[in-house]
């Protein structure tokens, strides 16, 4: 098992490095530069600033010299934010998205699990009716409606209540951070309910689940030891692209919240063409995501007896 | 031994009196049999129906509705559907140069303004507002409101001082509505400090239009066509206006070509690459199959929206361009492998069938085996592949254009109409409903129909019939 974890660490590091210079590639290819912004200015400041930020030497250089300073942590200094260093901005925006991630990742697990098997035993019957039609709404309605539906109706109960139990927008308490992260997980819970739903429904009719009925056992029993617990493995498996999905799906949520996470910074970034922050959100973004996708296949791996973590 | 003859004659065939296997019903192809099924669905079905009534909306629908989308309706900005369309001629706008009155002598007076009233016609040119002088007054000051005056409630927009006495009239011309305001006026002492309760007064609001207008906006032939007082009616907006008094229904048309275009090319465009990707290390195999697969495996663990962010700034957009050809560049880039891993797998599962033996046994040509049956069969899984990417292209499109990395403005697209509708999502709702409506119901349509085709091609599904 050791050896291959070591082999998929390594292989994400390959992984990380090619993101890292698909991004350097990319934003090297941008027309114009980053100093040739609004403001005219003489050849010498211009001369000067180039030194600054080593956009004086050639290309393959300034390749070396990112890779080298990657390597160490260091993605430089922001263009825009004068003197503002970019693990500063990821330092300040990436507890705030990890904590929104994590609370929608764990919503959406959750409630797919719970929905799916809930729709799957009432097969057909009204519940699953219902919730298989709140599903098909949920894959069909983009995260930014939601976004601002939940924002608006958030608005309204405040209003009628005139009390102020989950704020409209901002961060920093719990109640911040509810209504947010209910409104990123949804897609990908509806996603995780379908899902969820045919796997119980295959896992209902096996020959392990007829035993267990015809040894007696209590249907709880067989419910949560049989049935919940052999039809999770599926739903495991897409956790790590859907951690992916939330985060980047944070930016919508987190721009319409107005919370200072690291999506908002990273699309501010975009909008002013702030290309170390740009680079070094990206190449953190995908460096996580890697981590992510590996942890989640070394977990099923640990509670799927059946598969076998071979080097 | 005897010499027998054998002839022709002496034989006859022995009589066969086995039952033999009768085929009862038709020869179904595998196309045949999966649209056989696709039409029992009926959810997939009414989805095929919706997808080409879109498709007609799209292709159809600027030929029906000819209005041009960037043109502005400036008298109907923000316009719900159904609103009122009904306007008077009116002469055009003539100065004003108020009213001036001697302020009456007396004690300084804390009482609001007397006999507050309206001057003349009140229209969407000008509303004039005048009252008596007070005493001890040094101004005044003019609120207007949308809703009507509440003890100590807020009295709405303030308009403007009026810092002499004498002057006791107000000419109101921002941005009036055909609507009911109620305005409101107090005095100011000599620091500018409200010193009364407010005079309020609800005014209505007509809508007119002056005869050169009505020519410039086509709503009759010429200046004689309108005489002062006419009712007349303004452009038709069956859909209502956006912010910009923009016709919501021809820029739906309009955008539901950028989102179709790019939810349907993106991933034709990309699955093909995907099968002579995935075809080619399917067929080649060995070294080159596993260093292709592992290139597939780097292009898949890219963030896929950082990554489309980022191409698309690297593209860049020039001045006039609508943005739509990086968007499809960079969500081709992205989004092959998914389908050459897919493709190179049922590539490496047929090769081993055994009716590819059998065919090559007959002599059957690489050509030949392709074409007659990999790429057949195959199909149907491509085909099922290719419902389930345009819903997430055109999810993909909406979001980016919503985080405003889309298709650039004046271009609409259904993305970015959103986006534009959730500023004023609480005063004029119909921005944010109409594209929100339409890029869900395409979405919808796209994946039942995939859930359908998917039940259909499905293999398993055939063999429990």
């Amino acid at each position: 098992v050791l050896r291959y974890i070591l082999k998929r660490l390594l292989h994400g590091l390959i992984t990380v490095w090619f993101i890292a210079t698909v991004t350097f590639i990319a934003m090297h290819a941008v027309p114009g530069d980053p100093l040739s912004g609004e403001k005219a200015m003489t050849p010498e400041i211009r001369r000067n600033l180039e030194a600054k930020y080593g956009l004086d030497k050639p290309v393959v250089e300034q390749y070396r010299i990112f890779l080298a300073n990657m390597a160490k942590g260091d993605f430089g200094i922001s263009y825009t934010q004068q003197n503002r260093e970019v693990n500063d901005i990821i330092r300040e925006g990436f507890p705030v998205s990890a904590t929104l991630g994590i609370l929608a990742v764990v919503f959406a697990a959750l409630g797919g699990v719970l929905l799916g098997a809930l729709t799957a035993t009432y097969r057909n019957r009204l519940p699953d009716v219902v919730i298989m039609f709140l599903v098909i709404l949920g894959i069909s309605v983009p995260s930014f409606v939601f976004a601002a539906l939940g924002q608006l109706a958030l608005v309204k109960i405040n209003a009628w209540t005139g009390f102020t139990l989950f704020p409209v927008a901002g961060w920093g308490t719990v109640m911040h951070m509810v209504v947010p992260s209910l409104v990123l997980g949804l897609g990908t819970m509806a996603y995780l309910v379908r899902l969820m739903r045919s796997s119980m429904l295959e896992v209902t009719n096996t020959d392990y689940v007829r035993t267990a009925r015809s040894k007696g056992l209590p249907p709880a029993r067989i419910f949560l030891k049989h049935q919940l617990r052999n039809a999770i493995l599926p739903v495991v498996t897409v956790l790590g692209p859907a951690i992916a999905a939330i985060t980047t799906g944070g930016f919508v949520v987190e721009l319409v919240f107005a919370i200072p996470g690291l999506g908002r910074y990273f699309v501010q970034a975009v909008q002013q063409l702030d290309y170390t922050v740009i680079m070094g959100t990206t190449v953190f973004y995908g460096a996580f995501l890697v981590l992510m996708v590996i942890i989640v296949d070394i977990v099923y791996g640990l509670i799927d007896p059946r598969v076998r973590l071979k080097a | 031994m005897t010499d027998t003859a054998i002839t022709a004659a002496g034989f006859e065939p022995v009589h066969v009196d086995r039952q033999v296997q009768v085929l009862t019903r038709p020869s179904l192809s595998y196309w045949q049999d999966a649209w056989r099924r696709l039409k029992a669905n009926r959810r997939a079905f009414v989805s095929l129906y919706i997808i080409i009534a879109l498709l007609l909306f799209t292709v159809a629908g600027p030929w029906v509705w000819t209005v041009d989308p960037s043109t502005q309706d400036l008298d109907q900005v923000s316009k719900p559907p159904g609103s009122d369309r009904r306007a008077f001629v009116a002469e055009p706008y003539q100065p004003w140069e108020g009213v001036r009155a001697a302020v009456p002598e007396g004690a300084a007076s804390s009482s609001p303004p007397a006999n507050f009233k309206t001057v003349g016609s009140t229209t969407t040119q000008a509303v004039r507002l005048t009252w008596d002088p007070v005493p001890g007054a040094s101004g005044y000051r003019i609120y207007r409101n949308l809703f009507a005056p509440t003890p100590g409630g807020a009295l709405g927009l303030p308009l403007g001082d009026v810092l002499s006495p004498e002057q006791v009239s107000f000419e109101d011309r921002l941005d009036l509505e055909p609507m009911t305001y109620h305005y409101a006026v107090l005095t100011l002492d000599r620091f500018g400090q409200p010193v009364s309760a407010p005079a309020s007064l609800p005014v209505n609001v007509v809508r007119v239009i002056t005869p050169a207008q009505a020519v410039e906006r086509g709503l009759v032939a010429a200046e004689a066509d309108a005489k002062v007082g006419d009712e007349l009616k303004l452009a038709l907006h069956p859909l209502g206006t956006d912010y910009l008094g923009r016709d919501l229904l021809a820029r739906l048309m309009t955008g539901a070509r950028v989102s179709l275009l790019i939810g349907i090319f993106a991933p034709l465009f990309y699955v093909l690459l995907g099968i002579a990707y995935g075809s080619a290390a399917g067929f080649m195999g060995g070294r080159a199959d596993s260093v292709l697969m592992r290139f597939a495996d780097f292009v898949v663990a890219l963030p896929f929206l950082l990554f489309m962010i980022l191409f698309k700034i690297a593209f860049g957009i020039g001045p006039g361009e609508s943005g739509i050809f990086p968007m499809l560049v960079a969500l081709v880039l992205l989004s092959w492998p998914s389908t050459a891993r897919l493709v190179r797998g049922q590539i490496l599962q047929i090769r081993e069938e055994g009716y590819i033996g059998a065919s090559k046994l007959l002599g059957a040509r690489t050509g030949y085996l392709v074409m007659r049956h990999m790429i057949p069969n195959t199909m149907g899984v491509i085909l099922v592949t290719l419902t389930f990417a345009i819903p997430s292209a055109i999810f993909t499109e909406a979001f980016l254009s919503f985080i405003g990395m889309g298709v650039a403005p004046p271009t609409p697209s259904w993305g970015s109409m959103c986006n534009e509708g959730i500023r004023t999502m609480l005063t004029t709702p119909h921005e944010l409903i109409f594209p929100a409506v339409l890029i869900s119901i395409t979405v919808l349509a796209f994946n039942l129909l995939g859930d359908g085709l998917r039940d259909a091609f499905d293999a398993r599904m055939r063999s429990r019939e």
